[in-house]
């Protein structure tokens, strides 16, 4: 075993690994340029894209700290807002040329909603399992209720409320999507394989022993859902440079227990079955267009079958590994991740 | 070696007052918690030397379990103070009594299941590693110096049990006695001062309790720590332990050496029981 891990520097893997990210960029850059791909197929994997994230931001959530969030809509709403409200208004004065105007709006998505997640974070982290629930899917009601009502009653024309926040900049295209699916991944990769991951997985394991370890739980708690919070802002930015119109009923409970269920599905705790299931619940709906009226009977079928036969979700808790499959064979290449990542 | 026993408190002396030559690493005055009305523990005095084996028995339900979560701070205490080594623990959380020094086992095996061996090991070098959430998300080369480190010495206290070929194992998968074992091997990787040893036999058979009690002397003389430890094994208590203290009802009833425990009145009433019966476990 020691033998095969050895087999591959970290350096060279790490560099494969980057190698393999950019192929299936450029190659699907080439793709959707050849104008081979309708619009629409496009769309549907930059949604693709989008739910990774989230799933994504979610399992650092739940499938790794072990808490359980059910307020992930309202991140992704407040960073979906925070950003559009900045690009609407940098757009009208053009105070940033076009290229900069995304990456800030989205970094504002990202940083506003970990701000608001730190806030919400310190006091809902202390209580555990349904009472976290009910507390996260309370504040997450609030946020739209909030994002709803604020004109309203302040009197400022900041989000529109009902009649829907319009002319955001179309921003988000496959490129920018694929990038921040890949930096998502791997910052969320990278900090649970380090010593403040494992604390993470510790706490999920067992909180009391974690603490005797000289851990401080509350730290590396509010930590993961600050970060959880993050990456559902920036997913919520993209939303926004998605779809051009943002109305808060879109950031509702359903939308919180949707990316529960992607996250559920693809097993916690793995980072690949949260790509894979958030693929796969985004592209079946639509593939199902067709037969819209057994639409959502396929999609509630599916949950209960793969509940049935794997309760541990997709993938368990199984992470796929390029390396790993690479020191075992060379010829092992193309398959999961590919897929997954696609998006 | 120094050689420090157990003593009591000079106030409450039990037995003639012992030589302590350096400062004792845990000490504790009046510690006592309720529960509700309930008085679990009251008036703990004891004073624990450097690199002693300390035990800590008593009938089922006697607060001993109570003893250790006050001291680790699971429970707060509701009055007294405990110190460790020259610092006073009041006011710290569980994490911060660890950081302090002292370190500790749990009756009921609490690993981390989903988690390798080393990586359990890697959990209890938490704080021994610096290197912050940045470093780690760039792959700084401190990153990976630290972690080459950490994963060196972590290999290096599974080996005083054997276990290095099972380093990269599920810490769940292990069989039961493994299971014990690697919960030392975790507490001591927090580098404690004292390390607190609950029912560390529990279910083992007697060879391995054997073994154990060898591995216990061995811990503290490699790592010049202490030991106190919870044990209803009465061989490994006697064996082993340099002093001890007889817990009944919340209250400690005696204290001193194997010899004057074994002869003590109160204790063979409380606790062992009449003397025609041998049974050694007794529901007070």
């Amino acid at each position: 075993m020691k033998d095969k891990m050895r087999k591959m520097p970290t350096w060279l893997s790490y560099l494969i690994n980057a190698a393999f990210l950019f192929l299936i960029l450029f190659g699907g850059m080439q793709i959707i340029n050849s104008g081979r791909l309708s619009t629409y197929y496009i769309r549907v994997i930059i949604l693709c894209g989008i739910n990774i994230i989230l799933a994504l931001s979610l399992n650092l959530a739940t499938g790794f700290l072990g808490q359980l969030p059910l307020g992930h809509a309202g991140f992704m709403a407040l960073g979906a807002y925070s950003s559009a409200i900045f690009m609407r208004f940098a757009c009208n004065v053009k105070m940033l040329p076009p290229t900069l105007m995304f990456p800030v709006g989205i970094v504002l998505g990202g940083v506003f909603a970990a701000f608001i997640g730190f806030l919400i974070g310190i006091p809902a982290l202390r209580l555990k399992g349904d009472y976290l629930a009910i507390i996260t899917l309370g504040f997450g009601e609030i946020i739209r209720v909030v994002l709803l009502n604020i004109d309203d009653v302040l009197g400022f024309k900041l989000t529109y409320g009902a009649a829907s926040l319009k002319n955001i900049p179309k921003t988000t295209n496959f490129f920018n999507t694929f990038l921040l699916v890949g930096i998502t991944y791997y910052v969320i990769h990278t900090y649970i394989k380090s010593r403040h991951g494992r604390a993470t997985l510790a706490i999920r394991d067992n909180e009391i022993a974690a603490e005797s370890c000289g851990i401080n739980t509350t730290y590396y708690k509010t930590l993961g859902f600050t970060m959880s919070a993050f990456f559902a802002g920036i997913a919520g930015a993209l939303y926004a440079g998605y779809l051009g119109v943002i109305n808060p009923s879109g950031f509702g409970f359903m939308k919180s227990i949707e990316i529960l269920v992607t996250v559920v599905l693809g097993g916690m705790g793995s980072m690949v079955g949260s790509i894979i299931s958030a693929t796969v619940l985004t592209a079946v709906p639509e593939m199902l267009r067709a037969f819209s009226q057994y639409r959502m009977i396929v999609y509630s079928l599916l949950l209960v079958v793969v509940m049935i036969f794997k309760p541990s979700g997709l993938m368990g808790n199984y992470e796929f590994s390029l390396t790993k499959i690479l020191n075992k064979s060379g010829s092992k290449k193309k398959n999961k991740k590919g897929g997954g990542k696609n998006g | 070696m120094a050689e420090s026993k157990l003593v009591p408190v000079p106030s409450r002396g039990m037995v003639p007052e012992r030589d302590v030559s350096d400062r004792p690493v845990l000490e504790t005055l009046h510690l006592g918690v309720d529960f509700g009305g309930l008085v679990a523990v009251d008036e703990f005095n004891m004073v624990i030397g450097k690199t002693e084996i300390a035990g800590l028995i008593g009938p089922n339900g006697a607060g001993k379990t109570t003893v250790f979560n006050l001291l680790t701070k699971v429970y707060q205490p509701t009055r007294g103070t405990i110190l460790l080594g020259d610092k006073d623990t009041s006011g710290m959380n569980t994490s911060q009594v660890c950081k302090a020094g002292m370190a500790r086992t749990f009756q009921n095996i609490r690993l981390f299941n989903d988690m390798t061996v080393i990586e359990n090991v890697l959990v209890g070098h938490h704080n021994s590693i610096a290197y912050h959430t940045p470093n780690a998300i760039f792959r700084l080369p401190s990153f990976w110096r630290e972690e080459k480190e950490a994963r060196k010495r972590a290999l290096e206290l599974l080996s005083i049990f054997n276990m290095e070929d099972t380093a990269e194992a599920k810490a769940g998968s292990l069989p039961y006695g493994a299971q014990r074992r690697l919960e030392i091997v975790r507490a001591l990787a927090t580098n404690p001062t004292i390390l607190l040893l609950d029912e560390p036999a529990a279910g083992m058979n007697p060879t391995e309790t054997a073994e154990l009690m060898e591995n216990i002397v061995k811990i503290r003389d490699t790592f010049n720590i202490a030991i106190l430890l919870i044990e209803h094994d009465m061989r490994l208590v006697m064996g082993i332990c340099e002093g001890i203290a007889v817990l009944n009802y919340g209250k400690i009833i005696a204290k001193g050496t194997p010899e004057e425990i074994k002869s003590n009145p109160l204790v063979i009433d409380a606790y062992l029981g009449k003397k025609d019966d041998d049974e050694v476990e007794d529901d007070a």
